[in-house]
């Protein structure tokens, strides 16, 4: 279980307006919970799973994951229980290295690096049946460079990588933006299947509207660094994409368009 | 007809010097970390070694007393670029400017000859005074081993966390490694070797100077672009392998270059050259592709333009449609 309270965070660049910061952030999500996070450009989306990932430090606030405080924690020390995927397939995975020698490093996650050979015929086994799943043949492909990869399995692979340890949080920031609308739709079906298969608790921020209400169980959505809405159960089942913008009009007081917001309605 | 024994003193400087670019190798390719320290810790490890030889100290044992002292060296301009948000280029050029008064501290004085004294190759000559090329054999057996056991490295946990860290930081952080120690780490064993290598060149040549490190750097690089650029792989073991066989091929090249009249004070610039071409060949190329394309394009062009496919002279804000296409 993830618990956030009165999470805050400025970015101070030089006199200019802060932005993308964090003004009070409280949030609780259960365990085995999958959370989709919307909101415009700049309202802190992503600062918030940087935040919970430790990218850097915040100005106030707690982050408990279950039960253990992490607000202080290094960024590589609480990622031996957050599992991350990127936007850009790149900062994913190490491209110059092989397709198995990116998943023995994930293997590694949360353990003590030492001497020992990082592929072993055993853990070869392993990375060939945890890749055989995907479908996508990558399994006969271990000692191809990563580089040679579509940006679609870098992300397929990325996804592996990430919850191939089981993390107690999964964090997943708009991994789909990059991808086009087919490989995005695959990605996302792939999300859908490992995060229920584990049963994950999950945060993925999301552009599209369609997406956040089509998946997981609860969709909140930010706005100037604060959490303005959530709705989840019966209520979010109902809601549809245009529901979703008239909330936003009735929280803000504002006339906002589907533009105005940055937001994209389609899939 | 030019004879083995003659180049042989070539190659045997080719692998000692090699060691110094598998170190270049771990902080240019693995860490893509462009370390000048390299200039400060190579004379490093040569006066480290001649002042303990000097002083009666066991040569072997002063291989690897400057190989510790090239470790911190490197640990230093990690230190300063990771702790100290320094950049990385300027990190190496500090530490290498500090070095240089470090040497003369440890020398004393700007030159210490070796002529007389113990050296590796001497205790090994003296032990197995019938093999020839003794000193051929030495310094291949120590840089295929170094090479080997850097393979190795680099395939455990940490070694594969290392190059991660060189490729994919984020990614690497966001599975539980510390990037910056990983950074420390890789730019200390790097500098080991640079000093290690520096403390056998110094025996090698019968003498250590202040000097010596000059350029030290670029040579590296010369042997890693000149080696990776021949052995093509993605693979650690072709790659470190490419390296020892370009420090050599960069020597003889030397060679040869000498033999042909050019004088030892133009090796430096014949290098920088060197490291100049190949460094620019990738973006010369593609230039010259796109210069020789948009030539054809414009030809292409003045023929569409000649032949009325465009451009026609026509009534304003009148759009020429499709049906010319």
């Amino acid at each position: 279980m993830l618990e956030i309270a009165n999470l805050h965070k400025t970015f101070v660049v030089g006199g200019v307006a802060p932005r993308g910061a964090l003004a009070g952030v409280d949030l609780k999500v259960l365990p085995g919970e999958f959370v989709t996070i919307i909101g415009s450009n700049g309202a802190g989306k992503s600062t918030l799973l940087n935040a919970i990932a430790g990218v850097f430090p915040v100005d106030r606030g707690i982050i408990l994951l279950d039960n253990e405080d992490i607000t202080l924690q290094p960024e590589h020390k609480r990622a031996a229980y957050i599992g991350r995927v990127f936007q850009n397939p790149l900062q994913g995975t190490a491209a110059s290295m092989t397709i198995e020698e990116n998943l023995a490093m994930a293997m590694r996650r949360g353990q003590r690096r030492g001497l020992k050979r990082g592929l072993t015929a055993r853990s070869r086994k392993q990375i060939k049946e945890s890749l055989a799943v995907l479908g996508l043949g990558l399994e006969d492909r271990l000692q191809c460079p990563v580089g040679l990869l579509s940006g679609g399995q870098r992300q397929a692979l990325a996804l592996v990588m990430a919850t191939l340890v089981r993390p107690r949080l999964l964090l997943l920031d708009e991994h789909t933006a990059a991808l086009d609308p087919t490989t995005a739709e695959q990605i996302i079906l792939l999300t859908q299947r490992i995060v229920s298969q584990e049963g994950l608790t999950t945060l993925m921020v999301t552009h599209s509207l369609d997406q956040a209400l089509r998946l997981g169980d609860r969709t909140i959505m930010m706005h100037e660094g604060q959490i303005v809405l959530s709705v989840s159960g019966p209520e979010r089942a109902q809601m549809g994409v245009e529901d979703l913008l008239e909330e936003f009009r009735k929280l803000r007081g504002v006339q906002v368009t589907d533009d105005s917001l940055l937001l994209t309605t389609s899939a | 007809m030019l004879s083995f024994a003659l180049i042989s003193g070539s190659i045997e400087q080719g692998l000692a010097y090699g060691i110094m670019a598998l170190g270049v190798f771990i902080t240019y390719r693995v860490l893509q970390f462009a370390d000048l320290t390299v200039d400060g810790t190579f004379p490093l490890g040569a006066a480290v070694a001649a002042s303990l030889i000097v002083s009666g100290t066991s040569p072997f044992v002063a291989c690897l007393v400057a190989m510790l002292a090239g470790m911190l060296g490197g640990a230093l301009t990690g230190f300063l670029h990771t702790k100290l948000r320094i950049a990385g280029l300027l990190a190496g050029i500090l530490t290498m400017t500090g070095l240089y008064s470090v040497n003369l501290r440890i020398m004393g004085r700007a030159n210490i000859p070796l002529l007389r004294q113990p050296t590796v190759f001497t205790i090994l000559e003296e032990l197995l005074p019938k093999v020839p090329y003794l000193q051929l054999l030495v310094l291949l057996l120590l840089a295929v081993v170094i090479k080997l056991l850097l393979d190795a490295f680099l395939a455990t946990d940490i070694g594969l966390a290392m190059r991660a860290t060189g490729d994919s930081p984020e990614m690497i952080r966001s599975l539980g490694v510390d990037t910056e120690a990983m950074t420390i780490a890789g730019l200390s064993l790097a500098n080991g070797l640079v000093a290690f290598s520096g403390a056998l060149v110094a025996q090698y040549q019968g003498f250590a100077d202040v000097g010596m490190g000059i350029g030290t750097v670029v040579v590296g690089l010369a042997s890693v672009i000149i080696g990776t650029g021949i052995i093509r792989s993605h693979a650690v073991f072709h790659s470190t392998l490419g390296v020892l066989v370009g420090a050599i091929i960069y020597r003889l090249a030397i060679f040869f270059a000498l033999r042909m009249g050019l004088e030892p004070t133009d090796l430096r610039i014949m290098t920088a050259v060197l490291v100049i071409a190949a460094l620019a060949l990738p973006t010369v190329k593609t230039r010259w592709r796109e210069r020789r394309l948009s030539r054809l394009v414009a030809s292409e062009n003045a023929r569409l333009l000649a032949e009325g496919y465009v451009g026609q002279k026509e009534e304003a804000g009148c759009v020429r449609d499709s049906q010319s296409a």
